[in-house]
């Protein structure tokens, strides 16, 4: 976090000072404006570290946000807004990655390993039980045979 | 000089320290006689890194800016606490910290391992000094904290003004101690897969280290987490930075290790799993300090760019835990499990907690990484942030605090189900009615919330669950019952308190992110705003400097709805050293809800004022020191009590050999 802070801190230093979603961006119509920060909270302001637009206080996020609007108040659906910010930055601005071939894995990751570790579970009691359950060791047979002979 | 006196005690550390893990590694099986120079060897290194640690404060509180540490990250006109702090607040004084602790819990295990059979005092101490040497010597070699200046300058160039607060003197010791105190359950698992020692008892000398560490852990993180909300100036508390990541990743698996040693204990079952988590819970603490400074995770340009240090960082990584796993690979088949049980049972209830932890370890810690391999295998760049993560946590969670309370009311080996739930329905009840009381009453529109408000009431009233069960509470007269709670172990106790204090932070984050509402707006002195059924008026805004700092404050009245007022300043402090700008919030507690009031940037006339309102928001960290507290009390058990059981064990040990 201490690593976190020093960043917010050199970002800071270098945008000139800017703060979150100011007064002025905000839309009058507050259901568009809702729907403008859900979108803006999904976006990640790309000269920050992993923070999303909406919490930014960097110019270029400034920027974004007003961005989003406008599309907003021209009448695109949300979808259609995050595929315009998408065309201009890449999908590097989407903090929740699409699902595709090349996320595959990320989306897949946690249900196989769910998937796994309960396989794992149901077979591993099998293995475990009783270690001796197939009778005596060598040793141990030696041993009792040496004492069936003793009683003999 | 006493910087001089300070590097050659560090390097003296680092050789004691390799010669000790040369000792104690080769010739573990000379018993007790090593063990006595190991535990002496241990403690030497204490001593000598705390003089080497003791000559940097030095340094920083007299302001001896030949040092070149002190001269780039101190300050003569800081006030002393931050003067210490900033020790460790740039990347070769932290290392210092962390080899403190390091050597602090080395000499901890020694002074401890009195009871413990020689050949594993042996290989533990061993082990714990080969960390001392790789991390003492990287200290040395890479991050000297030792470097003089000449000529020296008049005045230093400052800490980071962000970090000119009593978070920096709390959160990284705290943090570090938790990291670094897995660092002795490592060693104990390195030392039963060395000598092949593993029993019931190994697993009763881990938890205590386990606890003790999970405890700091906890506490550093809910420290970290409560500063960056109340420093950052946006009120967030939580944002899936890689960085938070790497702290929460051997939180999860540390809790996992907990659970599991406990089955362990009790059992002596899920020995291979418990040892492996050991050393994972280790290596992602590792992780968690080294990673973010190789310069590969892309939020650390700040702290240890040099790729030179990068690169020792990551093959010392390597060899550690690549030899930890090497050495589990050839060892763990030739352990023997034992214990049966039943699927239904506590044992396999335990189980269920530790696929799901183990599983929020990997897809968190598969979030955090794939955006690197992806953009190192094909150059595709993509973000993992916080809707991906909310939304895979979440759903792992969820079944995991849907079973938990049943957890502690199944018995070992084989349990009744049906009877567990039958004690729960009660609780179960309570939970639903109040979810969707609150639901109605808080008009929430967010399909999820009811849900997570379930899952908060049902862990917490379920925590008591198994409380009233044992103190037979209704059935038996209520002051009998209340003299059977009072004689319960000290570890039900403790595992109630801790899963209620789980709960307590669901509720905490499920209220402030559905309920919370805020107000971004201008306003000018003597004008009014009103958020919550507050009213916050304006009353002058003003101009002052603090020690290091020139501020913009403004001053508020906050009317609440009982027509109380309170005084409220916010600031834009500009540090004059360094010329960086801060926001100090201001933060008024209403209860269990917050007032954030923080003052935004001057326009032409006016003045941007950002409001938000936090109901329950302090619960996510009271649930954090609940379940600290939980832990610090289950230390103090019978069970873990130092004296009694180990000398009685130690015994019969004895006899057995």
């Amino acid at each position: 976090m201490i690593f976190r802070l020093l960043l917010v801190c050199l970002w800071l230093s270098l945008s000139s000072v800017a703060n979150a979603v100011g007064p002025d961006e905000i839309l009058p119509d507050p259901a568009l404006e809702q729907r403008a920060r859900d979108i803006s909270a999904g976006l990640r302001c790309l000269v920050c570290q992993n923070q999303s637009i909406d919490d930014s206080d960097a110019d270029l996020a400034r920027d974004l946000r007003i961005l989003v609007r406008e599309r907003l108040v021209a009448g695109d659906s949300n979808a259609e807004v995050e595929q315009f910010v998408v065309d201009r930055y890449g999908e590097y601005v989407l903090l929740n990655p699409r699902l595709g071939a090349h996320t595959i894995l990320l989306w897949a990751a946690a249900p196989l390993l769910l998937i796994v570790g309960l396989v794992a579970i149901l077979l591993a009691p099998r293995r475990t039980i009783t270690p001796h359950a197939d009778g005596l060791t060598p040793a141990e047979t030696e041993a009792l045979d040496a004492l069936k002979r003793d009683r003999n | 000089m006493s910087i001089e006196l300070g590097h050659f005690a560090l390097i003296l550390a680092f050789v004691i320290a390799s010669v000790s893990a040369l000792g104690g590694l080769t010739l573990w099986q000379r018993g007790e006689r090593l063990a006595a120079v190991m535990s002496q060897a241990a403690v030497l290194q204490f001593v000598l890194v705390a003089v080497a640690f003791l000559a940097v404060v030095h340094a920083f509180v007299v302001s001896d800016f030949s040092l070149a540490l002190a001269a780039n990250h101190s300050h003569s006109l800081k006030p002393l606490i931050f003067k210490i702090s900033g020790v460790w607040g740039n990347h070769e004084g932290s290392m210092l910290l962390w080899v403190l602790i390091l050597v602090l819990f080395g000499a901890l295990a020694a002074a401890f391992s009195r009871d413990l059979p020689s050949d594993l005092t042996n290989l533990v101490l061993g082990t714990q000094s080969l960390l001392t040497a790789a991390f003492a010597g990287f200290t040395l070699f890479t991050s000297n904290p030792f470097a003089r200046l000449s000529p020296a300058p008049l005045e230093g160039g400052d800490l980071n003004p962000v970090l000119q607060d009593i978070g920096l003197a709390i959160h990284p010791p705290l943090l570090y101690a938790g990291y670094v105190g897995f660092s002795i359950c490592f060693s104990f698992a390195m030392a039963a897969l060395i000598s092949g020692r593993i029993d019931q008892a190994w697993a009763r000398w881990v938890r205590p280290w386990t606890m003790l560490s999970w405890i700091f852990l906890t506490l550093g993180i809910a420290m970290g987490s409560y500063w960056a909300y109340y420093e950052l100036g946006w009120g967030g508390w939580w944002f899936w930075d890689p960085v938070e990541n790497a702290s929460f990743m051997p939180w999860l698996a540390g809790t996992a290790l907990l659970h599991s040693a406990l089955v362990m204990e009790k059992r002596n079952a899920l020995k291979i799993w418990t040892i492996f988590l050991a050393i994972i819970t280790f290596s992602l603490s590792l992780l968690g300090t080294f990673l973010v400074r190789s310069g590969i995770l892309t939020s650390v340009h700040t702290f240890a760019s040099d790729p030179t240090r990068g690169l020792v960082i990551l093959t010392m990584l390597a060899v550690l835990i690549g030899g930890a796993f090497l050495l589990f690979a050839m060892r763990s088949p030739a352990l023997r499990q034992g214990g049966l049980f039943a699927p239904i049972s506590r044992e396999g209830a335990l189980i269920l907690n530790n696929l799901f932890l183990a599983t929020a370890v990997g897809a968190v810690l598969v979030g955090t990484l794939y955006p690197l391999l992806l953009d190192a295998l094909t150059g595709t760049t993509i973000s993992v942030g916080a809707p991906f993560f909310n939304f895979t946590f979440g759903a792992l969670m969820a079944p995991l605090l849907l079973v938990l309370p049943f957890g502690p009311l199944l018995a070992w080996k084989r349990a009744d189900l049906v009877a567990a739930g039958q004690r729960l329905i009660g609780f179960a009840a309570l939970a639903v009615f109040l979810a969707i009381l609150i639901s109605a009453l808080g008009g929430t529109s967010i399909s999820l919330v009811p849900i997570g408000l379930l899952l908060g009431f049902w862990v917490s009233f379920g925590a008591l669950a198994e409380l009233v069960e044992r103190s037979r509470l209704g059935r038996i007269p209520l002051a009998e019952s209340l003299r059977r709670l009072a004689g319960l172990p000290r570890s039900i106790w403790s595992t109630a308190i801790a899963h209620m204090g789980l709960g307590l932070t669901v509720l905490g984050i499920v209220a402030v992110s559905a309920w919370e509402t805020e107000l971004v707006t201008t306003l000018n002195p003597g004008e009014t705003a009103e958020l919550a059924g507050y009213q916050i008026s304006f009353d002058r805004f003003e101009q002052m400097s603090g020690a290091n700092y020139v501020a913009d404050a403004g001053y508020f009245t906050v009317t609440g709805a009982g027509g109380d007022t309170q005084f409220l300043v916010a600031e834009r402090r500009t540090y004059v050293a360094r010329g960086m700008p801060t926001t100090e919030a201001a933060i008024q507690t209403y209860g269990l809800s917050q007032l954030y009031l923080q003052l935004g940037e001057p326009l032409d006339d006016t003045h941007v004022v950002r409001l938000w309102h936090k109901p329950y928001i302090l619960l996510i960290w009271i649930g954090a020191l609940v379940m600290a507290g939980a832990g610090m009390l289950s230390l103090t058990d019978r069970r873990v009590r130092l004296g009694v059981p180990q000398t009685a064990r130690k015994t019969k040990l004895e006899q057995v050999r």
